[in-house]
C-alpha cells in the first residue's frame, strides 16, 4: 500500500513514487500539483488566498500562490526534480456561496485560479490540466507514481486530470 | 487595532458571556419554530489556527449543510449554521410536519425552509448583542449549500486569512432532546470588529 500524505490548508508537501499525496475540502482554495515524470516525484499545495503582498503580515507563506509555488518548486527540485520538466494541474477556485452583490473575497476562487497561472508561467512551468470554477467543494490527490491527478466532490463523482 | 493576541482572559468571558445569551435567545426561538425542546451548551470561544477550523465540524471532507449569513454594521463579521446533512433533513421534516426520513434531497422548498431556520437564529442571536453592546448588527439574506466542510468554511477562513493566522470563533451546538437536530452555530467576527466589541461590553 502506498503511502498516503495529508496535505492541510495553507500548506505544501513533496514526495516520491509510490506516495500520494491528498488535500481535503478544497473550496476558493486551489490544490496545485508538480510532478516530474521522469524522476517521479511531485508535490501539492494547498492554497487559500491569491497575493501575499495584499495581505496584513503572515508567517506562513503556504497560504499564498505567489510565495507558496516559489517555495515547492525550491523542494520539489531538491527531492531530484528538474524544473525545465516538471508540469503543473490545478484544481479548486469555487465560489461556494452565491450572493447577488458578491464583493471581491467571495470571488477569490476566481483570482486564486489567475494568480495560480501567472505565477506558473513566470517560473516556465506548463500546466497541462486544470478544474477550477464552480460552486462545489472538491478533494484533490496526485498519484506520484504516474502523476494522475483525482479530483473528487460530493456531487459530481470523481474524475481524473 | 486590536489583535486576537491581545485579548485578555476577562475580555474572552466577557466575549463568551455574549455569545451565551445570544445563542440562549436563538435556543428558545428555535424550539418554538421546531415545536421541540433543544438546549445548547455555553458558548466556546477559542482562538484557533485557521487550518484547524474545519476540524471543529468533523474534519474538512465532512459531508455538511450550511447557512451564510455575512453582518455589517459597526462590527462585521461572518455567521454560519452548519449541520450533519441528515440533522438538516431531520429538520426539515419536522418545520414541515413530516416524519422523519421524509426528506431525501434539498428542493427549492427545502432549501427556503433551511435559510429561514438561519434568518430566525441570526435575527435572534444578534438582538440580543445589540442589547447587550448597543452594537446594530444587520444580517444579510442567507445563502446556502451543502458541500464538504473544508470548502464551506473557505469564505470565512480567506477573510481571517489576509489578516493573520488565527481565527477568533465563538461557537454554540445546539442538540434537540430527541437527537433529531444539531448543529453549530458559528459568529466569527472580522478582525476588525474584535476592538469594537470589546469596548462595548466595556471589559478591560
Amino acid at each position: 500500500m502506498a503511502d498516503l500524505i495529508k496535505v492541510g490548508m495553507a500548506d505544501y508537501k513533496v514526495g516520491r513514487s509510490p506516495s500520494n499525496l491528498i488535500s481535503y475540502g478544497l473550496g476558493s482554495c486551489i490544490g496545485v500539483s508538480l510532478y516530474d515524470p521522469v524522476r517521479k516525484v511531485g508535490g501539492l499545495l494547498h492554497i487559500m488566498l491569491p497575493d501575499s503582498t495584499q495581505a496584513r503580515a503572515s508567517d506562513n507563506p503556504a497560504k499564498f500562490a505567489d510565495t507558496g509555488i516559489p517555495l515547492m518548486i525550491n523542494d520539489v527540485v531538491a527531492l531530484g526534480a528538474t524544473k525545465a520538466r516538471l508540469v503543473a494541474k490545478l484544481a479548486g477556485g469555487a465560489q461556494m456561496f452565491a450572493f447577488s452583490n458578491a464583493t471581491d473575497i467571495m470571488r477569490v476562487g476566481t483570482r486564486n485560479a489567475e494568480v495560480c497561472k501567472q505565477v506558473l508561467k513566470r517560473n516556465g512551468i506548463k500546466i497541462i490540466a486544470e478544474d477550477t470554477g464552480g460552486n462545489y467543494g472538491r478533494t484533490v490527490s496526485i498519484d506520484l507514481a504516474t502523476g494522475v491527478y483525482k479530483v473528487k466532490t460530493i456531487d459530481r463523482g470523481e474524475k481524473t486530470i | 487595532m486590536i489583535d486576537e493576541f491581545d485579548l485578555t482572559p476577562n475580555q474572552l468571558d466577557a466575549m463568551r458571556e455574549i455569545g451565551n445569551v445570544g445563542a440562549g435567545n436563538a435556543a428558545t426561538a428555535l424550539s418554538q419554530v421546531l415545536n421541540k425542546k433543544i438546549d445548547m451548551n455555553v458558548p466556546k470561544v477559542s482562538l484557533i489556527p485557521i487550518e484547524d477550523v474545519p476540524d471543529l465540524v468533523g474534519g474538512p471532507d465532512a459531508l455538511i449543510v450550511a447557512v451564510f449569513l455575512r453582518v455589517y454594521g459597526k462590527a462585521p463579521g461572518n455567521i454560519l449554521f452548519l449541520m450533519p446533512k441528515e440533522n438538516a433533513f431531520f429538520m426539515v421534516d419536522d418545520l414541515m410536519g413530516r416524519p422523519h426520513g421524509t426528506t431525501q434531497e434539498l428542493g427549492e422548498m427545502e432549501v427556503s425552509a433551511l435559510k429561514e431556520v438561519g434568518n430566525i437564529l441570526t435575527g435572534s442571536y444578534l438582538n440580543s448583542f445589540f442589547h447587550f453592546t448597543n452594537i446594530a448588527m444587520i444580517p444579510s439574506i442567507p445563502s446556502m449549500a451543502m458541500d464538504m466542510a473544508g470548502a464551506i468554511l473557505n469564505i470565512v477562513l480567506v477573510q481571517l486569512g489576509q489578516m493573520g493566522d488565527y481565527a477568533l470563533v465563538i461557537e454554540t451546538k445546539f442538540l434537540a432532546e430527541d437527537d433529531s437536530v444539531q448543529g453549530h452555530f458559528f459568529l466569527v467576527p472580522d478582525p476588525g470588529s474584535l476592538g469594537t466589541l470589546v469596548k462595548a461590553v466595556g471589559v478591560e
